[in-house]
């Protein structure tokens, strides 16, 4: 589905992205692991053809990406950090995310899946961190589309809207779709993830399933073969 | 394109600023007209507002309606839509809304003291015409500099100095030049130097029209005498076209290859 080949990213003079190679060709959930500033969002973001690489090439479906973008048309994407015009009512925004993309499914579904009704009428910019997050998710997950790419989805969720959004992503991986997800929650990893994709300084170190990092690392817990694996770096 | 269009347009024309800026030219055209019934007088004095103001006005809409719309376009960048629609989509929004708000502004009192009856109809369609194009030539400057720079504070500070270089400062330079360069022909320089001054060139283009030479002033008595009125007027409304169509195509460059 997205063939990745030696990708490099600089902003300015900070290398993010140093010649990644990777391949997405499973449908299954892949999670991309690695510290603060690994560049997973850069990654996921050229993905998106929001970042344009200063060198490689990011084939999606067998097509190449850069100056395309009919191709997201298939991608449904949950950014870090929920960004809205502040002036905009929840519904109104629903509203104007369904004018330009037409297509959407599930919308008053959803709402109700995350109790959102309450908050229709309220605008953006009074909203709490948790409930943008979750006005956030609804945007994402009311496309049918057969990529779907979460960054960080799980922040500021309470525990039931993060009990429904794992069952939600285990319901569209069931409907066979490629889903791409970074976090830091290694429950949520070691529960959910088909493969684990390791990025440390730009680079990916390692690429495959849970039980196959835990080997590598000698560690029988996900999150000691992590913490090891940032542990040798920093020293 | 048009969605997104629609939307800036929009969003603009809900926010107070616009009818602030509306009702402006609204009393401006009403008070100038109570105290002057003459209309040709009334398009002078409206000449020299309309030159600095709406620059200015476009200056600061442009950068603030980027600025404030970063949000709105990251979620437009992870959508179907092309990138440099969602670009263009806004900065037709604003500047269209903006000279919405100077035409109905200034028509509605200058047709409500008898426009039509009057000869000036055409100097005040020229008028508004250029308030238009000022408008869009500004708006397309700072969005540019709003796209260059993500810092907000040097974004903005440059779009300001951008607009006191062409009201003011572009032609202090100019006259000191001429002053010291005095003793040699500068007709052609000054020709020169107009048309990089959009500013001076819609001044010359309106005074054309208006034909009041004691208002000309040196450069634009070179251009009189050099195209003569009506190839003055058409070449300064080329030009005039070119500093929007340049600036936009620089929109549709840097949009294109900005990281957000």
């Amino acid at each position: 589905m997205i063939v990745i080949k030696d990708l490099h990213k600089k902003f300015g003079k900070v290398t993010v992205l140093n010649g990644i190679n990777l391949v997405f060709e499973d449908k299954g959930i892949h999670t991309i692991l690695g510290p603060n500033g690994s560049g997973k969002t850069t990654l996921i973001k050229s993905i998106l053809g929001m970042v344009i690489p200063n060198h490689g090439s990011i084939e999606f479906n067998g097509k190449q990406i850069l100056g395309e973008w009919k191709y997201r048309n298939e991608i449904s994407y949950l950014p870090q950090i929920a960004h809205f015009p502040q002036n905009l009512k929840v519904k109104e925004l629903f509203k104007m995310i369904n004018d330009l993309r037409p297509g959407s499914k599930n919308e008053s579904e959803l709402v109700s899946t995350f109790q959102l009704e309450p908050y229709l009428n309220k605008k953006l910019s009074h909203l709490s961190g948790g409930t943008a997050q979750k006005v956030n998710i609804v945007i994402t997950f009311m496309f049918d589309s057969p990529l779907i790419v979460l960054d960080e989805p799980t922040v500021g969720l309470d525990p039931v809207a993060l009990i429904r959004l794992k069952k939600m992503i285990q319901r569209e991986k069931e409907k066979g779709k490629t889903i791409l997800i970074t976090t830091h929650i290694m429950s949520l990893v070691e529960e959910i993830s088909d493969e684990i994709v390791f990025l440390l300084d730009g680079k990916i170190y390692f690429k495959g399933t849970i039980e196959g990092l835990k080997t590598q690392t000698e560690q029988n817990n996900l999150e000691n073969a992590i913490a090891n694996i940032l542990e040798e770096s920093y020293a | 394109m048009l969605k997104i269009l629609k939307y800036g347009f929009f969003d603009l024309m809900r926010s107070r600023w616009s009818y602030i800026y509306f009702l402006f030219y609204l009393s401006l055209g009403f008070i100038l007209l109570f105290l002057n019934q003459d209309v040709s007088k009334a398009v002078i004095t409206l000449l020299n507002i309309v030159l600095v103001l709406t620059p200015l006005i476009g200056t600061l809409f442009g950068v603030m309606y980027y600025y404030n719309s970063r949000e709105f376009t990251a979620l437009l960048l992870a959508q179907p839509i092309k990138r440099s629609n969602i670009f263009l989509g806004q900065y037709f929004g604003i500047s269209l809304s903006l000279s919405l708000s100077l035409v109905l502004g200034l028509g509605i009192p200058f047709l409500a003291y008898g426009l039509f009856q009057s000869t000036e109809i055409f100097n005040f369609f020229t008028l508004l015409l250029i308030g238009a194009m000022l408008t869009f030539i500004f708006v397309a400057l700072a969005y540019n500099l709003a796209l260059i720079f993500d810092d907000k504070i040097k974004g903005f500070g440059l779009a300001i100095l951008t607009w006191l270089f062409f009201a003011v400062i572009y032609d202090g330079i100019f006259l000191i030049f001429m002053l010291v360069f005095d003793d040699y022909p500068l007709d052609k320089f000054a020709l020169g130097a107009t048309i990089f001054n959009p500013i001076d060139l819609s001044r010359i283009l309106i005074i054309l029209k208006l034909d009041i030479s004691a208002l000309l002033g040196y450069t634009g008595a070179v251009f009189q005498s050099f195209f003569g009125t009506s190839l003055g007027m058409f070449f300064s409304i080329t030009l005039l076209s070119f500093w929007i169509v340049f600036p936009v195509l620089f929109i549709i460059y840097k949009s294109k290859r900005k990281d957000f």
